[in-house]
């Protein structure tokens, strides 16, 4: 099976029509429906969907992007860790992502140590090629976290440590769900997420809520055939989870990945960046791995980095209403004026994640006229 | 290890990766400097921002141009530095129309300590690819530097070439097509996976090549039809297409299933998120060809050994002048362009 049968654009006009009959057929404008992975927004840029969605229908992008959610004094750490001197690696979202002052990149041009890595494979062989201290700065949700947890329980070598920023989805569904001014009416799922926590994952959350979920792939046909089952779904009040990406996803998830991530991380509350208090929506590591976490092994002072208040810009970052699906990109005075990708006022605008750097980079909704013709004869 | 003091107004390396960042940064300090409001009469010259300057001589231009390398790693699949360094300053004379080289100059800086038998491979590399563009070294100097101050090695070539007519990268009019002379994408993703040490079965290959031989072929296909012309290098063909739209003052539409991309190329851009539209290319060149002569000019650049990938990939459109439209097939979307260095993604 290629990827491309996934790619037809002849099925996806024919899907896409399927949607515009289903959301004239809710017959209330708009029917707004949330999705919460970076990945689904990328997809759906990358491939320009959004120029042709029923124009009753909001996608809204969630908080779907891990390094986006990062909180300040959690970039602290790591900036204050590489300024103590120590050498960092992480992956390369994480470095241009702003601090409560400055960033890892930031940090970077001030002669600090920063490693940029793929995998945390690759920060396992950087630490066996030193005896500096060095320290994996984790970010990532079960997804990524999962393949911490297998590198960690291999044994680290003795210099390597982890600092960990990694974040749980399924409890911030609930936050987003019970906000005041929400107009979800139903999730599309993350499909490699669940291919970890499995479908299942997201059964209580309909119970409790009411609301419908699709576990989508991420392919443009998986996304389309996922929003026509969540419409339909929502136009039939029919409040359940529905598995749309088989080929990968399966009701109980990995069970193997699964005992590995709560081997090692268990759940903690914890401030998601611009959202909220998420209870056991952060991953830390469990107190038998405390000889490798970071936050144990080094005194982190975070304290002198953050003497200064936050900048009038920062003030007026929305990023947190984009996340929680209240305002779009279009909505922030900021937007593609003070707040670029290179110069990020907001962490929606580092990570290729975030939904303002998206948007930024495919033009969210533009006004460009039908794809039609070839060469535009 | 004191702590590292936070401060701002510094030289950041997005200030060097051909995107906003660098353009403003050669706004502000650069052009502000020298001074270059108005050009005298016969020159194109820097506030022209092209790949290089052109000056008229008699009834003839002397374009010239030079450029510094750096590169990590300095060894790379398909080529190094020094092949780089060559083809760099060789395709920047032949983007202005001087495909022919009236010589090259070479000026090395090295770090105390690096390999002897590197710099012999540097520089038979070099020797070879000037063979290829019909070029030769004619001048050049050596520095060497204390360990730890400069990254191994740096090599600034310039060039001279003339040619009767300049082509500039903003001669684009609506209805013009957009050709590529080949695949893209292939050098960028080459090096991004050998600097992140991605683990691939596929081999990823740089296509740094002199091309003023394929530019010359096409532009006697049908002399004049080429309306503009520059080589996606930093910056990619997103990078190039921008500046191309905003100086021509045009809209672009590319078709995305024209865009030629190996599928190598395609599987390592998926893999890390990147698209092969921002990344750069050492051995290709982007082109506005008037619509009657385009497919005389592919059939062209075709015939050339290093053109056999070329393709039509847009036009030009008077609609929404400066920006860059991408059809997906699904559906439209714009291309930006590229800000800061391409990170690999999480997940």
């Amino acid at each position: 099976m290629t990827p491309l049968e996934f790619r037809d654009p002849v099925r996806a006009r024919a899907l896409n029509d399927a949607l515009a009959r289903v959301v004239s057929e809710i017959g209330r404008a708009p029917v707004a429906v949330m999705h919460v992975c970076g990945s689904h927004e990328q997809a759906i840029a990358r491939f320009g969907l959004r120029s042709v969605f029923p124009r009753g229908l909001d996608v809204i992008m969630g908080p779907g992007c891990p390094v986006c959610v990062t909180d300040q004094p959690e970039i602290d750490e790591g900036v204050a860790l590489a300024r103590q001197g120590v050498r960092v690696a992480t992956y390369g979202d994480m470095l241009r992502v702003p601090g409560t002052a400055g960033s890892l990149a930031d940090a970077q041009a001030d002669g600090a140590h920063i490693d940029i890595v793929y995998s945390v494979a690759q920060a396992v062989d950087l630490a066996r090629e030193t005896e500096e201290e060095l320290v994996f700065f984790a970010t990532g949700f079960e997804t990524t976290a999962v393949t911490t947890a297998a590198v960690i329980v291999q044994g680290l070598p003795a210099n390597l440590s982890v600092l960990s920023a990694h974040k749980y989805i399924p409890p911030v569904m609930e936050i987003v769900a019970e906000m005041p001014g929400t107009r979800v009416e139903g999730f599309l799922a993350a499909g490699h997420a669940a291919t970890i926590t499995g479908s299942r994952v997201f059964e209580s959350f309909v119970a409790r809520h009411h609301l419908p979920v699709v576990v989508a792939g991420f392919e443009p046909l998986d996304i389309l055939a996922a929003l026509v089952k969540l419409t339909e779904m929502i136009r039939d009040s029919v409040a359940d989870v529905v598995n749309l990406f088989p080929r990968c996803v399966t009701p109980d998830g990995n069970r193997r990945a699964l005992d590995l991530l709560w081997q090692v991380f268990q759940p903690v509350g914890g401030r998601w960046r611009g959202i909220a208090h998420v209870p056991n929506g952060n991953l830390r590591l469990r107190d038998e791995w405390a000889h490798i976490d970071a936050r144990r092994r080094f005194a982190i002072d975070t304290a002198a980095l953050r003497s200064g208040a936050p900048s009038t810009l920062a003030r007026q970052c929305i990023c947190g209403n984009i996340m929680s699906g209240i305002a779009s990109p279009g909505d922030c005075a900021l937007f593609g004026n003070a707040c670029m990708p290179d110069t990020p006022v907001g962490a929606c605008m580092v990570s290729s994640e975030g939904t303002c750097r998206i948007w930024h980079e495919y033009g969210g909704i533009p006004e460009l006229g039908e794809p039609t013709c070839r060469f535009c004869q | 290890m004191p702590l590292l003091p936070v401060t701002d107004e510094r030289i950041m390396l997005k200030h060097g990766a051909g995107g906003r960042a660098m353009r403003r940064l050669i706004h502000d300090a650069v052009l502000d400097a020298f001074h270059t409001d108005v050009e005298p009469a016969g020159v194109i010259g820097l506030s022209a921002l092209d790949d290089g300057a052109a000056i008229r001589i008699g009834d003839r231009w002397l374009v010239l141009t030079t450029d510094s390398h750096v590169i990590q790693p300095p060894f790379f699949p398909g080529g190094d530095i020094g092949r780089l360094a060559i083809c760099g300053t060789v395709n920047d004379l032949a983007m202005m129309g001087a495909t022919e080289v009236l010589g090259l100059t070479c000026s090395v800086i090295i770090e105390e300590g690096f390999p002897r038998r590197d710099l012999d491979r540097i520089l038979a590399s070099m020797r070879a690819a000037c063979q290829e563009a019909g070029a030769t070294v004619v001048t050049g100097d050596t520095k060497v530097m204390g360990k730890g101050e400069i990254d191994g090695i740096v090599i600034n070539t310039a060039g001279v070439g003339m040619t009767a007519h300049v082509i500039t990268d903003r001669g684009l009019l609506p209805g013009d097509r957009i050709l590529v002379t080949g695949t893209l994408g292939d050098h960028g993703m080459a090096v991004m996976a050998t600097r992140h040490g991605l683990a691939l079965e596929a081999v990823l290959v740089s296509d740094v090549a002199p091309i003023n031989g394929l530019i010359r072929a096409a532009i006697d296909a049908d002399p004049g039809a080429i309306t503009a012309m520059k080589d996606p290098t930093r910056g990619g063909v997103a990078g190039v297409l921008h500046e191309m739209a905003a100086k021509g003052r045009v809209g672009i539409v590319i078709d995305d299933s024209a865009v030629p991309v190996r599928q190598t190329t395609r599987g390592v851009s998926e893999l890390v998120g990147i698209d092969p539209l921002l990344v750069a290319n050492e051995g290709k060149a982007v082109m506005a060809v008037r619509a009657d002569a385009a497919e005389c000019v592919l059939a062209a650049l075709r015939a050339h050994p290093l053109g056999t990938d070329a393709a039509i990939i847009g036009v030009c459109v008077a609609d929404h002048p400066g920006l860059v439209v991408l059809d997906t097939g699904f559906g439209r979307r714009l291309i930006t362009e590229p800000d800061g260095e391409l990170l690999p993604r999480i997940c």
